[in-house]
C-alpha cells in the first residue's frame, strides 16, 4: 500500500446535501479528511471544495473517480501542479513582546491584526508547510488559542 | 398550473408513464395515498411488508426495463425499504422510492416514526432527495426518472415531508431537465474503439466476459451479432445470464467462483478479455493477482468508476454498450478473422469435455440441480421469468436453467438478498403478464418474505414458489462442511412449517414433493391452475454446488468434486 498526501478541488452545486455526499465517500472508507475548505465559486451556482487527504494511493483513485459520479458534483481537480495556501490565526497573552510576534508574522507573510484589553490576534498566509513551522515558533508567546482555515489551492 | 405536493406526485406518474406503484400506506404519506385512492391511471399494489414493495419494483424494472416505482412511509417503513434500496443500487436497477416524512416544522424533533432518511440512503441510492418546497416537487420527480433511468441505472429516492404534500405550488412538468452537472457518456471514444478492435484482430485467445450491463443497455442482440461474426467464446457472469441463448455453441457457460470449469480455464488462458458490462466482482475473479494473468483486457462500461476498479483496462472504453457495439461491430465485420480463434475454441471444448458442468443423479432422493433442468425441459424457456432466492438454489439455477432471452432471470446478485425472490417475481409476473413466473428458492429465503402470499394471491399474481427444500441453510453449511470442519453452526433448518397448508390458509395451492413423478405432476397442475403455488421439493440434504473456486482463490484452482 502507497501512501500519499493529496490535494482535491472538487465544484460542486451549491445544494444543502452535498457536503455529506464528499464526507461521505470518505468516512465509508474509514479515511480522514485531513482539511477541508468550502466557499461559494463567484457569479455561479456552484461550490468549490478543497481537500487535503492521504491515504492508499489505489483507493484514492477510487474516490476520485466515486466524486465524478455524484451528481451534484461538477468537476474534480486532482492538483499536480498547484499553490497551496493555509492561514492561521493565533491569538497570544497581551505580555508578550508585540515586537517579536510582529516580526515573526512578518516572515510568515503575515501581521498582528489586532490589540486588545488582554490578547493580540497575529494572522499568517502562507504554504501549509511553512503555516506549520510558524505555529511552531509562535508556541515560545504562549498562544491561547490557534484556528487555521485549512488549504486552498489553485492550479500552475 | 396549481396543485397540491401530494396530487403532484400522482400527475408525474401519469407523466412517466407508470402503470403499476408497489407500496404500503402510514402516516406521512397519506396525502399522497389519498390522491392515489381518487385516480384510475394505474394500479397500487399493497404488499404485505415495505422491504417486499421494493423488490416487488425490482422484479418488475428487471423483466421490463422500466423504472420500477415503490411508495413508503416514514420511519420504519422507510428502514424496512432500505435493504430493496440497497439491492437495487447494487444491482444498478432503474427504480424510484418516494417515501413520505415528517412535516418540515417537526424534522430534527424526534418526532414519531422520524428518522433522517435521506441521511440513511445516501450510500445506497444512486441519488436521493429531501423535497422541502412544493415548488421544488415536479422538477425533482422529473429528474429522479431521468437519473434512475440514464447511464449506470439505479435507485433514486424522494422524501417528501407531509406538509409539502399538501402545499400547493405550480407544477409544469414539461419543463426541460436542466442537471449541468450530470452528462452521463453515451458515445464511446473512437479512437479507443479503433484500438480494441484492432486488439480483437491481434489477439489468439480472445475471450467475450458477458455482463449485467448487456442487459441494462438491452444490448444483447447486438452481443449475440457480436459473436456470431467474430465466433469469439463467450463466458457469461451470473447478472449477464441470458445475455447469449444457453445451447449457443460459443457459450461456455457461467464464469466465477461456481463458474464451470471450462468458462474459469477460458478465462484464465485467454489472452484478450473482452469485457461489456461488467464490473470484475470478486466472486468472479477470484484472487486478483492470478485473474486472466496473460491477458490484455478490454472494458467497455457506462460507468467510469467500474473501469480498472479491480483490473487494470489496457483498453477502457466509457459508454453506452448499444452505442459503443453499434460502432464496433462493422470494424469487426472487415477486421476479424473467425477461423482464426478455431483452435482456442477446440481448446475450450476440450476443457468442456474433460469437465462438463454435471451433477450425479442418483440416490433415492431428488437432486436440485434435476428440479432446474426438469422446470427447463417442462416449459418453452421463453415463456417464463426466473426468479431466485439466495443461497445454493440460486448458483444452481445460475449453473443448470437453459437461458434463451434478455430480461427473463430475476436474481439478487450484488447484495445477494435472501426473501428478494417471491416479490420480485410477483414484480416480474406483473411487468411479463404473459410469461410465466417460476420463483426458485430455498427453505430458509421463503420464509424471509412469506407473507407476500397474501399480496400474490389478493392482486392474482400467480408466481410459482419451488423450494429446493434440504432442511438446511445450504450454502452456509456447504462453507461449513468445507471449510469450519463440518461445525454446521446454526444451519439446521429442520424444523419448519407445512408448506402445504401454508400456502394453502393464503388461498393458493401447495404440493409436498418427494419424487420425480410428483414434481412433474405438481408442475404441471400449477401452471394449468394459474394461482399462487409452493411446490415443496425434499430434496438430497448433502448436496453441494460444485465447481467452488474457494474464497480468495485463483479462477484455475477449482474444487470439482466433494472430495477435492
Amino acid at each position: 500500500m502507497r501512501e500519499e498526501r493529496r490535494i482535491v478541488s472538487v465544484i460542486v452545486l451549491n445544494e444543502s446535501s452535498v457536503l455529506s455526499r464528499i464526507t461521505g465517500l470518505f468516512a465509508g472508507r474509514g479515511y480522514n479528511i485531513d482539511s477541508l475548505t468550502v466557499a461559494p465559486v463567484p457569479d455561479s451556482k456552484m461550490s468549490r471544495v478543497t481537500i487535503e487527504t492521504s491515504g492508499d494511493v489505489k483507493m484514492m483513485e477510487q474516490i476520485i473517480k466515486q466524486l465524478h459520479k455524484l451528481i451534484p458534483v461538477y468537476k474534480v481537480i486532482e492538483h499536480s501542479e498547484q499553490i497551496e495556501k493555509e492561514m492561521a490565526l493565533v491569538k497570544v497573552p497581551i505580555g508578550e513582546s508585540l515586537s517579536d510576534v510582529d516580526a515573526l508574522c512578518r516572515a510568515y507573510n503575515g501581521k498582528i491584526v489586532n490589540v486588545g484589553n488582554d490578547s493580540i490576534i497575529a494572522m499568517v498566509t502562507d504554504e501549509p508547510q511553512r503555516v506549520r513551522y510558524f505555529l511552531k515558533a509562535i508556541t515560545k508567546y504562549n498562544p491561547k488559542e490557534i484556528v487555521r482555515s485549512g488549504v486552498v489551492a489553485v492550479e500552475r | 398550473m396549481q396543485m397540491t405536493g401530494a396530487q403532484m406526485v400522482i400527475e408525474a406518474f401519469i407523466a412517466e408513464g407508470v402503470d403499476t406503484v408497489f407500496g404500503y400506506p402510514g402516516g406521512a404519506i397519506m396525502n399522497v395515498y389519498d390522491e392515489i385512492y381518487k385516480q384510475d391511471k394505474f394500479e397500487h399494489i399493497l404488499t404485505r411488508h415495505e422491504q417486499a414493495a421494493i423488490h416487488a419494483a425490482e422484479g418488475y424494472a428487471k423483466a421490463s426495463g422500466k423504472v420500477g416505482v415503490a411508495m413508503i412511509t416514514s420511519g420504519p417503513g422507510f428502514t424496512n425499504a432500505v435493504t430493496g434500496l440497497a439491492d437495487a443500487y447494487m444491482d444498478s436497477i432503474p427504480m424510484v422510492v418516494v417515501s413520505g416524512q415528517v412535516p418540515m416544522t417537526l424534522i430534527g424533533t424526534d418526532a414519531f416514526q422520524e428518522i433522517d432518511s435521506v441521511g440513511i440512503s445516501r450510500p445506497c441510492t444512486k441519488h436521493n432527495y429531501l423535497v422541502t418546497d412544493a415548488s421544488d416537487l415536479g422538477r425533482v420527480l422529473k429528474e429522479a426518472f431521468y437519473i434512475a433511468a440514464s447511464g449506470r441505472p439505479g435507485p433514486v429516492h424522494v422524501d417528501i415531508p407531509k406538509d409539502v404534500t399538501a402545499q400547493l405550488a405550480e407544477f409544469d412538468y414539461s419543463q426541460p431537465i436542466d442537471l449541468p452537472t450530470y452528462k452521463p457518456t453515451v458515445k464511446g471514444n473512437k479512437r479507443q474503439i479503433k484500438k480494441a478492435v484492432e486488439a480483437i484482430a491481434e489477439a489468439k485467445r480472445p475471450l467475450l466476459y458477458l455482463g449485467g450491463g448487456i442487459i441494462n443497455s438491452n444490448a444483447s442482440e447486438a452481443v449475440r451479432k457480436l459473436s456470431q461474426i467474430t465466433q469469439i467464446p463467450a463466458v457469461e457472469t451470473f447478472m449477464g445470464r441470458g445475455s447469449l441463448r444457453f445451447d449457443d455453441d460459443l457459450l461456455i457457460s457461467m464464469v466465477g467462483m461456481h463458474g464451470s470449469y471450462a468458462a474459469n480455464m477460458a478465462m484464465s488462458e485467454t489472452d484478450l478479455v473482452i469485457g461489456l458490462g461488467v464490473r470484475f466482482d470478486d466472486r468472479v475473479t477470484g484472487k486478483l493477482s492470478e485473474f486472466a494473468k496473460s491477458a490484455r483486457i478490454i472494458h467497455v462500461d457506462v460507468d467510469p468508476t467500474s473501469i480498472s476498479k479491480l483490473v487494470n483496462a489496457n483498453f477502457p472504453i466509457v459508454g453506452d454498450l448499444s452505442a459503443v457495439l453499434e460502432e464496433m461491430i462493422p470494424m469487426l465485420e472487415k477486421s476479424v478473422d473467425p477461423d482464426k480463434y478455431a483452435p482456442w475454441r477446440e481448446t475450450i471444448e476440450r476443457y468442456n469435455n474433460l469437465h462438463p458442468l454435471s451433477y450425479k443423479d442418483e440416490g433415492k432422493n431428488i437432486k436440485p440441480q434435476w428440479v432446474i433442468e426438469r422446470i427447463g425441459q417442462s416449459v418453452d424457456s421463453d415463456d417464463v421469468v426466473i426468479s431466485t432466492d439466495v443461497g445454493q438454489h440460486q448458483m444452481w439455477t445460475a449453473q443448470f436453467f437453459p437461458f434463451t432471452r434478455a430480461r427473463q432471470w430475476v436474481s439478487s446478485g450484488g447484495l445477494g438478498t435472501m426473501g428478494f425472490g417471491f416479490p420480485a417475481a410477483m414484480g416480474a409476473k406483473r411487468a411479463a403478464q404473459d410469461k410465466i413466473s417460476i420463483n426458485i428458492t430455498g427453505d430458509g429465503s421463503i420464509l424471509m418474505n412469506i407473507q407476500e402470499l397474501m399480496t400474490a394471491v389478493e392482486y392474482r399474481l400467480p408466481v410459482i414458489n419451488v423450494i429446493l427444500n434440504n432442511n438446511y441453510l445450504g450454502m452456509v453449511r456447504q462453507w461449513q462442511t468445507l471449510f469450519y470442519d463440518k461445525r454446521h453452526s446454526e444451519t439446521d433448518l429442520s424444523m419448519q412449517p407445512d408448506f402445504v397448508k401454508l400456502a394453502e390458509s393464503f388461498g393458493g395451492v401447495g404440493y409436498r414433493v418427494t419424487t420425480k413423478e410428483e414434481f412433474d405432476t405438481a408442475l404441471k397442475d400449477a401452471i394449468s391452475k394459474n394461482v399462487v403455488a409452493i411446490i415443496d421439493v425434499v430434496v438430497d440434504r448433502h448436496e453441494n454446488v460444485l465447481p467452488m473456486v474457494p474464497s480468495g482463490g485463483s479462477l484455475f484452482n477449482m474444487m470439482l468434486t466433494d472430495k477435492d
